[in-house]
């Protein structure tokens, strides 16, 4: 079964070829049996797959499809590589995307068939790009695939291009993410100089055998791919993309946006955690960056009014404690927090697909409220995955995001590598971070399904409840934040944490020496994680729930009006991008337009011409037509070259 | 006293000079035909004198090319007289000029 895994990236990649061959001919339905299909195969083949991988454990299998490059002694393979940590990708990505797939038939039903086509063909693409970047062996590879999710993403966002805003949010993503990909290029370049190889078991192989080299390369390869991973997965300064990223249809913002694709950055961090475990001070910044991340995002979360641009904020804030986990040398308690996310943000982004499809598009939540009452699978599957993500125990979301708190502690209380106080300090920003994440997740849950509907009595009249097809991806999704977050229950020693034993093999994480949390220590920071979630909690019933909802906020908006205009206006981070890059970018090009092109080089070439054009009018009255005339000149010639030979 | 190559050279050359001045100042197309016969046959003159001087017959066997090249050349060059004779009724080389600017 193991050597069928190249059948995992051939059918959604077979899927997006038939697809967008036959856009113009398929009907909704062949559409969805494709598009669906290929994808539900992938799944079973990566379940086959996974479950005879079960056995082998901590075993790193490789599929070697064919030789890409050689040159000398290098040589680069198109070539799989399944170990514990693509496994766990593996699983949620096919799991997850085939839900988001079946969700979809129902989401943008209402398109005409080709838009529908090329929706499935892309959202087919980017299953099989995703893999790639998953499964794929060598750094290349997961270029490879790195880059081929970002197209995907770039298409999806400007799904609806017809859309100048649309349009304008892919482009914004994709240069984002442009810049990111700078740093990633650079540091397989250097990866390469230094070691000679971009193969991952190779590379760390070669970092093993020469400590010296290792010492001296892992910080600015490690910062470098830190680069990378903070274009694709929204940290700061580069996440100003994924909010805009939202103009996708949502299942889109479900896949790529929050589950898959933006999680990418945290795995290519844990996938080279061998260069990261070397270098203390690219732990620090991955660190650091990551924790400011938490807390910043969540801040501009707290006062967006549009439902989807809260969930993406807490995406970002989501992706930061990633990172902040990672930086404190806890990469499988990152790669848990993927895990676990990928679930309750998929089933936040389908819910609120399922509200907007309600709602008639809609995604402001002032003109929404009430819709408990009408929609009720999607009112308790939301609401699961908001105390999931939330980190209320027995959900997903306590298990990892109290670990990676835990481990941020550790660090911070063993001192790891002498920066134990900004640990400790970033461990705060976690926990207030976590406080915010309560607050503007239940807002959001107050706003839309409590009180009364705000949206006018006509759109009152066709709120409805989503098909079958969308609501049961949502139960499966609210179903597993709950469940998953048990295969990894970090605290009472290692013993129940099965997900950590699980990847322990290829991330090992950085151990902090000399000290240990002891069972009181562990309980009163559970106690404190939970007590700052239910605060949150309490504090949004208080300020949205009741006859006075939204009355307190406004009261604090008005004392303070400066404040909040600048969180409601996202600290003005896209502006300040506007004036300090992409206004001096325009104004620099349309110099080198007006200026450089059209006067200097156009300049040249017309003058050029015209000069040309002058001296083939002077020069044509040679042409006499006369016979004796070019008999004379020839005659002249010869006579002339003759005598240059001979004197 | 035997003729030199001096001699012989000199000769050719007044007789490139004539066919020359043949093509150059005459306006008939065969005259003109005729200057250039002149001019080849001054080349092949001067080839004959040098081979002579050097003893070899390289010289001499090249006159016969040109001979050759010089009869083809009348062919051809007799061919677009008559061809032109039809067209205008002269052969005057004056009257062709009008493939010019």
């Amino acid at each position: 079964m193991l050597n069928l895994l190249w059948l995992v990236l051939a059918f959604p990649l077979a899927g997006a070829v038939v697809l967008l061959a036959g856009a113009r001919r398929f009907t909704h339905r062949t559409t969805a049996a494709v598009g669906v299909g290929a994808t539900g195969l992938s799944l079973l083949v990566a379940l086959g797959v996974l479950a005879s991988y079960a056995g082998r454990h901590g075993e790193v299998v490789t599929q070697t499809l064919y030789r890409w490059i050689a040159a000398g002694d290098f040589s680069v393979e198109v070539a799989f590589r399944l170990d514990p940590l693509s496994a766990v990708m593996l699983f949620f990505v096919t799991f997850v995307g085939f839900l988001i797939h079946v969700y979809s038939t129902g989401y943008m039903h209402d398109e005409p068939p080709t838009a529908f086509a090329r929706y499935f063909a892309y959202l087919n693409l980017f299953m099989f790009a995703m893999l790639t970047l998953v499964l794929g062996a060598n750094l290349l590879v997961l270029f490879v695939g790195w880059e081929g999710v970002g197209l995907c993403s770039y298409l999806l966002i400007g799904f609806y291009f017809e859309k100048d805003w649309c349009a304008a949010a892919g482009k914004k993503a994709f240069v984002v993410n442009r810049i990111g990909d700078f740093g990633f290029l650079l540091a397989i370049f250097m990866a390469f100089k230094a070691f000679g190889t971009v193969d991952m078991a190779g590379l760390q192989a070669a970092m093993a055998a020469d400590p010296a080299a290792a010492a001296r390369w892992a910080t600015p390869i490690a910062l470098l791919l830190f680069v990378g991973a903070v274009g694709k997965s929204a940290q700061l300064p580069l996440y100003v993309w994924l909010p805009d990223a939202m103009a996708g249809p949502t299942p889109v913002s479900a896949l790529i946006h929050a589950a898959t694709m933006v999680t990418a950055g945290v795995y290519m961090v844990a996938r080279t955690s061998f260069v990261y475990a070397l270098s203390p001070t690219a732990l620090l910044v991955v660190a650091v960056v990551g924790g400011l991340t938490a807390v910043f995002a969540a801040t501009i979360g707290l006062a967006q009014n549009d439902i989807k641009k809260v969930l993406a904020y807490s995406t970002v804030s989501q992706l930061g404690y990633m990172f902040m986990g990672a930086g404190a040398g806890a990469f499988t308690a990152a790669i848990f927090h993927v895990f676990t996310h990928a679930f309750f943000k998929a089933c936040l982004f389908l819910g609120s697909g399922s509200v907007i499809h309600a709602c008639g598009g809609e995604q402001d939540m002032r003109k929404m409220g009430g819709l408990r009452h009408h929609m009720k699978a999607t009112y308790w599957t939301f609401l699961v995955a908001t105390l999931a993500l939330a980190g209320i125990p027995v959900f997903a979301g306590f298990f990892s995001k109290d670990e990676i708190l835990a481990k941020v502690f550790a660090a911070g209380a063993g001192n790891l590598h002498g920066y134990g106080k900004v640990y400790l300090v970033l461990w705060g920003l976690g926990v207030a971070g976590a406080f915010l994440t309560a607050f503007y997740m239940f807002r959001a849950v107050y706003m839309t399904f409590f009180g009364s509907f705000r949206g006018g009595p006509e759109a009152e009249h066709h709120l409805h409840e989503s098909p079958g097809v969308m609501v049961w991806p949502l139960r499966i999704l609210a179903a597993g934040s709950v469940v998953v977050g048990f295969v990894g229950i970090g605290f009472f020693g290692p013993r129940f944490n099965l997900f950590e034993r699980f990847l322990h093999p290829v991330a090992p994480g950085v151990e902090v020496e000399g000290w240990h949390a002891g069972p009181a220590l562990e309980v009163g920071l559970i106690a404190l994680s939970v007590g700052v979630a239910v605060a949150g909690i309490l504090l949004a019933r208080r300020f949205y729930f009741g006859p006075d909802a939204g009355a307190i906020p406004a009261r604090l908006a008005t004392a303070w009006p400066r404040l909040y205009r600048t969180v409601a206006n996202k600290y003005w981070v896209d502006e300040g991008y506007d004036a300090a890059i992409v206004r001096p970018t325009n104004r620099l090009a349309w110099w080198l337009w007006k200026g450089l092109d059209t006067v200097v080089i156009d300049g040249v070439l017309v003058s050029l011409a015209f000069f040309t054009e002058i001296a083939g009018d002077l020069l044509r009255f040679v042409q006499t037509g006369n016979v004796r005339n070019y008999a004379l000149m020839v005659l002249g010639g010869a006579v002339a070259a003759a005598a240059w030979l001979l004197l | 006293m035997a003729p030199s190559t001096v001699h012989f050279v000199i000769l050719a050359a007044l007789l490139f000079g004539i066919g020359a001045a043949g093509v150059l100042l005459r306006r008939s197309g065969i005259a003109i035909l005729l200057g250039i016969e002149l001019m080849l046959n001054a080349g092949n003159l001067a080839l004959v004198a040098f081979a002579r001087q050097h003893g070899s017959l390289d010289g001499q066997v090249f006159v016969f090319f040109v001979m050759a090249v010089a009869a083809a050349e009348v062919a051809v060059g007799l061919a677009l007289l008559v061809a032109i004779f039809r067209k205008q009724q002269a052969i005057d080389v004056d009257r062709l000029a009008i493939m010019r600017w």
